[in-house]
């Protein structure tokens, strides 16, 4: 794809297809610590939840559930499919982003550039999401609420991003080191306090809900978005920084 | 065409219209993967809540709302 007008830099569909190879490797690897270590939690979550369920029915009725519409095993392969899909979009997200922000970036390093934009989704998609609506198990969360979760959700993930931008620009105000540190921190936590101040909390864990088991389920949800955007921004600085230029010949003009 | 202002070094072509546009639309089939994934209770997907159930535990475990 001839998008490129660079004398030396590689297309964007060079990149593009970098992010989803870096995604689709991040999702398997997040799939892959899902499944070793979240999985064992799921099964004990639905297993709470069903014990619950068999203790509020009548005995007679248990025997007519009916059959799910995908078995367990099915989900524990599907957990792949979801994740590997998952990072694929944000590996072709990511990429987009790096297009388009890498001249902005004041790195000369690509790889320190593919870093910095993974560090940065870290913090605003994963870590400021995480701590105002954490993760939870089957078995907790009424799906009455649902849209206005997700839509809280969602909002929080925006606010995140923002709050990054936010650090971004107050740190380029500022004349020395210690202030631009300074400003960056600001910055950033005056859009997330705004942020965690405006959304509406959810708190929908049953009481009798084992807090051990969603401890270690929270845990478990956060090490694999860390796997999945670690291994997202080490993959793509892996493949860009051997990316060759379309043009290398004129490269000698530079 | 956009000037390109740096050689070589940063490894990403200039920003025209031409890839705005591209970028757009691959940032829209993205999100639309990421909502069938993570978002979607069986109102896009065609299969009712066949993709949902699939995907039901790699959603709980990247931790987006799930009901």
């Amino acid at each position: 794809m001839p998008l490129s007008t660079g004398p030396s830099a590689p297309t964007y569909g060079a990149l593009l297809l970098r992010g989803l190879l870096a995604g689709l490797v991040a999702g398997l690897l997040a799939g892959l610590f899902a499944f070793t270590f979240g999985e064992p939690k799921v099964d004990a979550a639905i297993a709470v939840e069903e014990a619950a369920s068999q203790a509020a029915l009548p005995a007679e009725s248990s025997a007519a559930q009916e059959e799910p519409l995908v078995s367990r095993d099915g989900q524990k392969g599907g957990l792949f499919l979801a994740t590997g899909l998952y990072g694929i979009a944000l590996g072709g997200i990511f990429a987009t982003g790096y297009t388009l922000l890498r001249r902005r970036l004041r790195t000369p390093s690509d790889v320190r550039a593919a870093w910095s934009l993974a560090g940065a989704a870290l913090l605003g998609i994963v870590g400021i999401p995480y701590v105002k609506y954490p993760p939870n198990p089957p078995a907790v969360g009424d799906p009455g609420t649902i849209n206005q979760r997700t839509i809280s959700y969602l909002a929080i993930v925006v606010i995140g991003l923002v709050a990054v931008w936010a650090a971004v620009v107050a740190q380029r105000t500022q004349p020395t080191e210690w202030r631009r540190g300074a400003a960056a921190v600001l910055g950033f936590v005056v859009v997330v306090v705004i942020g965690y101040a405006l959304l509406p909390n959810i708190n929908e864990v049953p009481s009798t809900f084992p807090p051990d088991l969603l401890w270690s389920f929270r845990l478990t949800s956060l090490g694999t978005q860390v796997v999945l955007w670690t291994v997202l921004g080490l993959a793509f600085g892996a493949l860009v920084a051997r990316t060759p230029a379309p043009r290398p010949e004129t490269v000698a003009a530079a | 065409m956009p000037k390109a202002t740096t050689a070589g070094s940063l490894s990403t072509p200039a920003v025209s219209a031409r890839l705005l546009w591209t970028a757009l639309a691959v940032v829209a089939l993205m999100l639309l993967v990421t909502y069938l994934v993570a978002f979607d209770q069986g109102a896009v997907s065609r299969s009712g809540m066949y993709l949902h159930e699939l995907m039901h535990d790699g959603r709980h475990l990247l931790g987006v709302p799930c009901h």
